[in-house]
């Protein structure tokens, strides 16, 4: 997909001038990426879920019980709605080639436009050719939403410490030891605040080592990071073992925090259960999210932490401390990771067990990235990981010609897909992970 | 109803472990004055400033405001006295807004600590209403060139109200031209009641502006001196001994074209074009020199002819034969000699000894190595007669290249470089950061290679350097060659192709700027040393 304009070869002067010329015009050129990325897709989606779909209709239930207006289920024909939708995402790209063709970049929309057709089109093909064909649309949805809250709250830790600077590798460590600490502190005081608000200091505590050694000790970040995270999965597993399995009765049988219904609200079709049937930290989440937005774009405090994270030295020059900046940041990061582990121990298991948070920390960093160091695009992205995550479970369920072993790779898939192919040279903060010394 | 004020430093001292810095430095600014500090890159005056600027504690020695001391514990402290800084490396985050930047630190809010950035952007157009900056207060800072960005700066200081301001070496990225509106600048803002602080090397305009020149020698202060002074005066007290300023040079006699480049166009990884279809020829006995802007893409065409550029186009052949395409070695072995633009990233290996330093192109060929074996006595043997040669003061033969100053580093990677037989050199940035005495003896060295008859290409970003060895000046901007003129090109003409402008509108628009004759285009006005530019 390179062309011959970008490699031109040496001694061969006369051939390419024209095409260079065009580029010499922008300072960032359009690239053949996107356009080639997403033509390749739309004809992957045409032969896949299109041309070899069985001809069966795949179902899917729009409201549950519960919601005030009944919407009749959903029947579409896998083979159409596979070609129709896969005949759309080509359109897409075509539009996308159109526009490289004038030298204009791809807007966001027809990408994530083609995300949401392409994963339709998964969606139609794979519940097609199910055993039984037929899943709940808001269940799926509102269960991605639940699925994604700890990553949300991992990448929303991450944004926070790399707007600032410091590359934060132990989301993970921090999403574990909250778990842990708020598992075993609501079983003790039998009271789950109590013991959500101990995860947020577990994940802060994680995260002022991490700032100590990364900051005052300037120790490579990388690397802090990762030991970080051993350190929390040898403690936590060590005090499992030989604690909380000890008298699970008193140590691991944490009170849950209950799921907080609106009542009226919590009835409306797909987007009640989401926003209005969530547990005190799903809605601390949305809560989170907001106010980390709100706060790094349009307060004080925002423009001298993006500063930090920028040109260090140009904020200090302004008088404004930057390794203190840096480490109350990195701690607040490290409380609202610990307050998404909690999530694990309170709400969507009643019980600690080894290794609880299963790498949900890198994703999350992943999360954070394709999200562009962006706290609402970081939600969206963790929404897109925690869609996959349960999509490859009811899927499973509902048995598909596709082997298990396939659909459990899906979520992990998507990352490197989202991460490598779609977020191409995105910019984080250019003083990540490196440290600040005067002078 | 303008609170003026006055600085004093007193007996400041730095010390950086065993390196003393500044040592006891007294200098007074006077109210509404722009005090000038001359001194040599490396002379202590940008610590100096650093300390005033509370960047840097003082090892020893007192700050005193209208005669009352006082001490900063930060740059905060600084500011809020009213000393404001605009550093040679600009400080400012290039992603964000000019109106992002100018708040930061002192920051406009609304209730609740929400920014409003309304307020910032209004004394944003105060102030560029006032001095006719011309500054879009929402532009991305990255998107604006060098000279605005230096207005960004100077703005900044201006919103926290400072009544002192320090410039470190303002002139140093700019065009001649923006040198001359940035001297209009520091006048303005001098009859409007602030002092400025200049720290400069470069004498011309030193004198332009100065009301007072303190001159700095080794982390001491050597004496003041009035703008009016003559420049060998001051030179000399920069230096400390006389210095020669002018560089004897027979004219050129060229022989027959022996380099040429074609076409040549360097692609950067993002796409844009860093070298966009350059060609020119030097002939054998001639210095053809490279002016412009830094970053007009100087280092990319050095690099491409090197063979360290990936993404090229075009040709360029020496003695008949093509350089593109082939490895460093093999373009070394074709008889370049290459002084890279920053000697302690490219030149030199700073923990390795001088005398292996001066063996790094040769160290695989005889008499240095015979099969798999190195001869050391042969390398050192070398080292001395070049040391001597070159007068490259140094300790020993073995002492590490990274201890040594600027000046000597530069006369080893000289050293090494014109120690083969060549068939072309090519010196980026022959001087930068070289102390004056070290500047004349390279600038022969060079006049010397050229008169042995090898074509010589000089890239600076010293329009002094450039005018005092060309034999023929080419200007770069933005990738593309604005021409190529004779020497003796008035510096105006220069200054206007920096900018991009063509050799013929410059000379035309010069003409009618100072209403000279149209005598040619080439008038020969008086060069760097001739004296004042007011």
């Amino acid at each position: 997909m390179s062309t011959t304009a970008t490699s031109p070869l040496p001694g061969t002067p006369q051939e390419p001038t024209e095409a260079l010329e065009l580029q010499a015009t922008s300072a960032k050129p359009v690239t053949w990426k996107i356009p080639v990325l997403l033509g390749a897709l739309g004809i992957v989606a045409l032969v896949f879920f299109g041309l070899m779909a069985p001809n069966q209709a795949a179902t899917f239930g729009i409201s549950t019980g519960s919601d005030f207006f009944q919407l009749p289920a959903l029947q579409i024909n896998a083979l159409a709605g596979g070609i129709v939708l896969s005949v759309l995402m080509l359109g897409l790209a075509a539009y996308s080639v159109y526009l490289k063709t004038k030298d204009r970049p791809t807007p966001a929309w027809v990408v994530v436009a083609f995300i949401v057709l392409f994963a339709a089109a998964f969606l139609v093909w794979v519940v097609g050719g199910a055993r039984t064909p037929s899943i709940s649309l808001a269940g799926l949805i509102a269960g991605s939403v639940t699925l994604a809250v700890p990553l949300v709250f991992g990448s929303l830790s991450g944004v926070l410490c790399e707007r600032v600077g410091v590359v934060n590798i132990a989301i993970e460590g921090q999403l574990l030891g909250g778990a842990f600490t708020a598992a075993i502190v609501a079983s003790i005081t039998q009271n789950a605040f109590v013991g959500l608000l101990a995860a947020a200091l577990a994940g802060a505590l994680v995260s002022m080592v991490l700032a100590l050694f990364s900051i005052k000790y300037l120790v490579n970040q990388i690397i802090v990071g990762v030991v970080l995270n051993v350190l929390v999965s040898g403690v936590t597993g060590f005090l499992f073992s030989t604690v909380m399995q000890e008298d699970s009765a008193r140590f691991n049988s944490p009170p849950g925090l209950g799921i907080i219904d609106i009542p009226l609200l919590s009835s409306i079709p797909i987007i009640g259960p989401i926003l209005f049937k969530q547990s005190l930290v799903g809605y601390l989440m949305y809560i989170a999210v907001a106010v980390v937005w709100v706060g790094l774009f349009k307060t004080k405090w925002g423009l001298r932490v993006r500063a930090v994270g920028e040109h260090p030295q140009a904020a200090d020059t302004m008088g404004i401390k930057v390794n203190a900046t840096r480490f109350w940041n990195v701690t607040l990061g490290g409380a609202i990771a610990g307050i998404g582990g909690s999530f694990f121990t309170l709400v969507a298991i009643d019980s600690f067990t080894k290794e609880i948070s299963g790498g949900r920390g890198f994703i999350a960093l992943a999360a954070l990235i394709f999200g562009r160091w962006n706290p609402i695009g970081a939600f969206f992205a963790a929404l897109l990981f925690g869609f996959a995550d349960n999509l490859q479970s009811i899927v499973t369920i509902i048995g598909t010609p596709v082997p298990s072993q396939f659909m459990a790779m899906l979520p992990y898939v998507v990352t490197v897909l989202a991460v490598a192919g779609l977020v191409g040279k995105s910019r984080g903060p250019a003083a990540s992970g490196i440290p600040y010394v005067k002078g | 109803m303008v609170r003026v004020l006055k600085l004093e430093l007193r007996g400041i001292t730095k010390r950086f472990g065993s390196l003393l810095a500044n040592d006891h430095i007294d200098v007074v600014v006077e109210p509404g004055q722009i005090h000038c500090l001359l001194g040599e890159n490396g002379a202590g005056k940008s610590t100096l400033m650093n300390v005033l600027y509370g960047l840097y504690d003082p090892t020893e020695g007192q700050i005193l405001i209208d005669d009352a001391p006082v001490s900063f514990r930060g740059p905060g402290d600084a500011m809020a006295a009213g000393i404001g800084m605009v550093h040679q490396h600009f400080m400012l985050v290039p992603v964000f807004t000019v109106a992002e930047n100018v708040a930061l630190g002192a920051e406009s809010t609304k209730a609740g600590g929400f920014l409003n950035l309304e307020d910032t952007r209004r004394k944003i157009r105060e102030i560029s209403d006032k001095y006719g900056f011309d500054v879009d207060p929402d532009a991305l800072v990255e998107d604006l060139p060098v000279g605005v960005q230096q207005r960004v700066e100077i703005i900044k200081a201006l919103v926290r109200n400072a009544k002192v301001l320090i410039l470190d070496e303002p002139t140093a990225v700019l065009t001649p031209q923006e040198t001359d509106e940035l001297l209009d600048i520091m006048r303005q803002l001098k009859s409007n009641g602030t002092s400025i602080v200049f720290i400069s090397h470069k004498l011309r305009e030193v004198k332009a502006v100065s009301d007072t020149i303190t001159v700095i020698r080794r982390g001491k202060v050597v004496g003041t001196a009035d703008p009016s002074a003559a420049t060998t005066e001051l030179a000399s007290m920069m230096v400390g001994r006389a210095v020669n300023l002018t560089l004897d040079k027979a004219p050129a006699q060229p022989q027959e074209t022996t380099f040429q480049v074609r076409d040549l166009t360097v692609i950067a990884p993002n796409g844009t074009h860093t070298v966009d279809g350059i060609s020119f020829d030097i002939a054998r006995g001639e210095i053809l020199a490279i002016a412009g802007v830094q970053g007009n893409g100087q280092t990319e065409l050095t690099e491409a002819i090197l063979g360290l550029q990936d993404r090229v186009a075009g040709s360029v052949t020496l003695d008949g034969k093509e350089l593109l395409g082939r490895s460093v070695k093999e373009v070394l072995h074709a008889g370049v000699g290459f002084v890279p633009e920053d000697r302690k990233v490219d030149g030199l290996v700073g923990t390795f000894s001088v005398a292996e330093n001066l063996v790094l192109d040769l160290y695989d060929k005889a008499p240095f190595a015979k099969g798999i074996s190195m001869s050391p006595a042969k390398v050192l043997e070398n080292a001395n007669s070049r040391i001597k040669e070159f007068d490259v003061r140094t300790p020993a033969a073995g002492a590490a290249a990274g201890t040594l100053s600027g000046g000597n580093q530069q006369k080893v990677v000289m050293a090494r470089e014109l120690s083969r037989p060549l068939r072309l050199f090519i010196a980026s940035q022959p001087t930068r950061g070289v102390d004056v005495g070290s500047i004349e003896f390279l600038h022969r060295r060079i006049v010397a290679e050229r008169d042995q008859g090898t074509p010589v290409m000089i890239i600076s970003t010293e329009l002094d350097e450039v005018m005092e060895l060309a034999d023929r000046i080419a200007v770069l901007y933005k990738g593309k060659l604005v021409g190529i003129v004779p020497a003796g090109t008035g510096r105006d003409v220069l200054g206007l192709m920096m900018a991009g402008i063509s050799p013929e509108d410059a000379a035309h628009a010069d003409n009618t700027r100072t209403g000279a004759a149209p005598s040619g285009s080439a008038t020969s006005t008086a060069t760097a040393e001739g004296g004042d530019h007011a």
